[in-house]
C-alpha cells in the first residue's frame, strides 16, 4: 500500500529570511510552526506528530511549548539538506496508516550567524553523521571541508564527460534570481544579475563561482500536513501529495569511493516517486529544486528522467526554466535568491503555487509540481504534489 | 582574523575507528596501504570490517603500486579553512589507483587548466610530523 493522495499539506508558515537573527533557530522555529498551525486552521495542541530534519530543537520541546499531551508520533529524518522533503515521505506514511491526524514539520537554522557567531547569538551546530568519519579522516587534511568542494567533484567529473557550459550553469542562477524579483521574501529581491556578473565573478571552488552558490540564512518555516479526508475542510485548498521516495548514493558516507560518480541519490529515488505518482516527469508544471548549487540543479533534472544523462546542460537553455518557459525552476528564487531553508521554502513554495496564491510570479494552471531535495554527499528525495 | 587562527596548524587525519588508524600508521611509514579482501581479494576504501563484493570479514593490508589516474577534481580558490589559503589555487583531487580503489588528495606538478580526466599520476609523501604523513600525488611527467 503506498501513501499516494492519501496525505496533504494544509498550512505553511515562515519567519522573516535573514542575515543576522536576534533569536535562536529554536525561537524562529517555533514562531514559524505556530503560523502554519493557524495557516491550517487548527490549534498548536492539535499537532500530534512532529518529523523533523536534524535541527537545533526536540520533538519533546516543541511539544512542551505547544500543550502537545499525546504526542503519538516524532521521528527525525538524517539526509543533510535533503531531510526536510524526506519528512514529507516519513509524515505522509503516518498519516496514512492514521498513526497521527496532524503532523507538523519545522526546519529552522542559523546559516548565516552561526557560521559567524554575532554578540548574543548563541554558535549552533548541525550534526551530520553520515558524512563525519569521511571527512575528519580522508578530506579534512586535505583541505576539503565544505560542499562545494565535495560537490564539484562531482560536478567535474560530469562536466568533463558530458561538456557542460558555464551558461548552462549560469541559466540556472539567473532563472532564480529573476523570481526573486517577484517575491517580497526573497533576500536578493532588488540585486538582479546578469550574465556578465555572473562570468566575472570570482571562483569559489573551480567549476564554482560565487553566483553557483547558495545563500546563508537565518530563519525558519513550517508545514502541517493531515490526511486526505481531513484535508477537505481546512481553511486552504488542500495540495495532496501523490508520491514521494528517498534515495542514497552509493556508497553514501564516502564520495569518492561510488563505483559510479553520477549516479545521486535521487537517481534511485525519482522514479519510485513517479511510479507512485503515476505520472511522467515531463507532466509537471514547475520544478522546485534543491539548489545548494547550479550544478546540482543539472545533476537533478538528470535524475528526475526531465532528460537524459548528460543533456542537463542543453535542457535549461533558452528560457526553458523561467517563469513563462516549459518547466518554470524555483519560482520563490531557491536557496541562490530566495533563502537557504533546506528546501523547506521550496515545499512551501510548491504548496502556494498549487493554491493558486502566487502572486506575481503564478505558474499559469498549475496543477502538479515536483519538489526535490539533495543533502550529506548526494543523497537525494522528492515529493510530486498536486492540487 | 584573529592570531589564533592564523597560527593553528592544518588539521591532521582524525581516525574514528581502529581501520582508520591502521591506515594512517602506515601513511606515517610513507607506505600508502589499502585493505584486500582475503577471500575474493577485491581492493576496497575507505577502510571497513567487511567485503561489500562477497561479505567475508577477513582481510589484509597490501601496499599499493601508487600509480594511478585522474578521476575528477576541484580547484579550491576560496577555502573554508584559513590554514590553506597559502596554498591557493589548490587542486583537492579524486585518484584512482591502478588496483581500484580511488582516494581524496592533492594533486601538484600540473597546472589547474590542463588537467584532464585519466591524467596519471604518481604517490609521493608530505611529512607533516614524526607521527604523520599525508600521501599526495603529482602529475606523472609524459
Ligand atoms: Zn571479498
Amino acid at each position: 500500500m503506498s501513501f499516494k493522495d492519501r496525505a496533504a499539506i494544509i498550512g505553511v508558515g515562515e519567519t522573516d529570511y535573514v542575515r543576522g537573527a536576534d533569536r535562536s533557530s529554536a525561537e524562529l522555529m517555533l514562531e514559524a510552526s505556530r503560523a502554519a498551525i493557524a495557516d491550517a486552521g487548527l490549534r498548536s495542541s492539535e499537532i500530534d506528530g512532529l518529523v523533523l530534519p536534524p535541527v537545533n530543537i526536540s520533538a519533546e520541546e516543541i511539544a512542551a511549548n505547544f500543550g502537545i499531551e499525546d504526542l503519538r508520533y516524532a521521528a527525525t529524518v538524517q539526509m543533510g539538506g535533503a531531510s526536510p522533503t524526506s519528512t514529507l515521505q516519513s509524515a505522509a506514511t503516518a498519516l496514512s496508516h492514521g498513526i497521527a491526524q496532524n503532523i507538523l514539520i519545522p526546519l529552522g537554522w542559523l546559516g548565516y550567524s552561526a557560521m559567524r557567531p554575532k554578540p548574543g547569538v548563541r554558535r549552533e551546530s548541525i550534526n551530520v553523521p553520515a558524512m563525519r568519519r569521511a571527512m575528519v579522516s580522508y578530506y579534512v587534511p586535505y583541505g576539503a571541508v565544505a560542499p562545494a568542494q565535495m560537490y564539484s567533484w562531482i560536478a567535474t567529473r560530469h562536466m568533463k564527460t558530458y561538456g557542460t557550459r558555464y551558461e548552462d550553469m549560469a541559466a540556472v542562477a539567473i532563472a532564480c534570481r529573476k523570481n526573486a524579483q517577484k517575491n517580497d521574501r526573497a533576500l536578493m529581491k532588488g540585486r538582479p544579475l546578469s550574465l556578465d556578473q555572473y562570468m566575472n565573478a570570482r571562483w569559489i571552488s573551480e567549476p564554482l563561482r560565487l553566483y553557483d552558490c547558495c545563500l546563508e540564512t537565518d530563519g525558519a518555516c513550517a508545514v502541517v500536513l493531515t490526511s486526505a479526508e481531513r484535508a477537505r475542510d481546512c481553511p486552504h485548498r488542500p495540495v495532496y501529495i501523490m508520491g514521494g521516495a528517498e534515495g542514497h548514493p552509493y556508497p553514501a558516507d564516502d564520495i569518492a569511493g561510488r563505483p559510479d560518480m553520477l549516479r545521486v541519490g535521487l537517481s534511485y529515488a525519482a522514479p519510485k516517486a513517479f511510479q507512485m505518482a503515476g505520472i511522467e516527469p515531463a507532466d509537471v508544471d514547475f520544478l522546485q529544486i534543491y539548489d545548494c548549487f547550479t550544478y546540482v540543479v543539472l545533476l537533478q533534472i538528470e535524475a528526475l528522467g526531465l532528460c537524459k544523462a548528460g543533456e542537463g546542460g542543453a535542457f535549461v537553455r533558452d528560457g526553458r526554466i523561467e517563469l513563462g518557459g516549459e518547466f518554470p525552476l524555483n519560482t520563490h528564487g531557491g536557496l541562490l535568491s530566495e533563502a537557504h531553508l533546506w528546501g523547506l521554502n521550496h515545499v512551501i513554495e510548491a504548496t502556494r503555487q498549487l493554491r493558486g496564491d502566487a502572486g506575481e510570479r503564478q505558474v499559469r494552471d498549475a496543477e502538479i509540481g515536483v519538489v526535490t531535495g539533495w543533502g550529506d554527499f548526494g543523497d537525494g528525495s522528492l515529493v510530486i504534489l498536486r492540487r | 582574523m584573529s592570531e589564533k587562527t592564523v597560527r593553528s596548524p592544518k588539521p591532521t587525519p582524525s581516525p574514528e575507528n581502529r581501520l582508520d588508524e591502521e591506515f594512517w600508521s602506515h601513511c606515517a611509514d610513507e607506505r600508502l596501504c589499502f585493505q584486500v579482501c582475503a577471500s575474493c581479494e577485491t581492493w576496497r576504501h575507505l577502510p571497513r570490517s567487511f567485503c561489500a563484493h562477497c561479505g567475508s570479514g577477513d582481510w589484509i593490508w597490501k601496499e599499493s603500486s601508487g600509480l594511478g589516474r585522474l578521476y575528477s577534481w576541484t580547484v579550491t580558490h576560496q577555502p573554508s579553512l584559513p590554514q590553506f589559503l597559502p596554498d591557493v589555487p589548490y587542486i583537492v583531487a579524486v585518484i584512482e589507483l591502478n588496483e581500484g580503489v580511488r582516494m581524496v588528495s592533492h594533486l601538484r606538478g600540473v597546472e589547474p587548466e590542463k588537467l584532464e580526466i585519466d591524467l596519471p599520476v604518481t604517490l609521493e609523501f608530505e611529512r607533516v610530523s614524526d607521527a604523520v604523513a599525508l600521501p599526495m600525488f603529482r602529475a606523472s611527467l609524459s
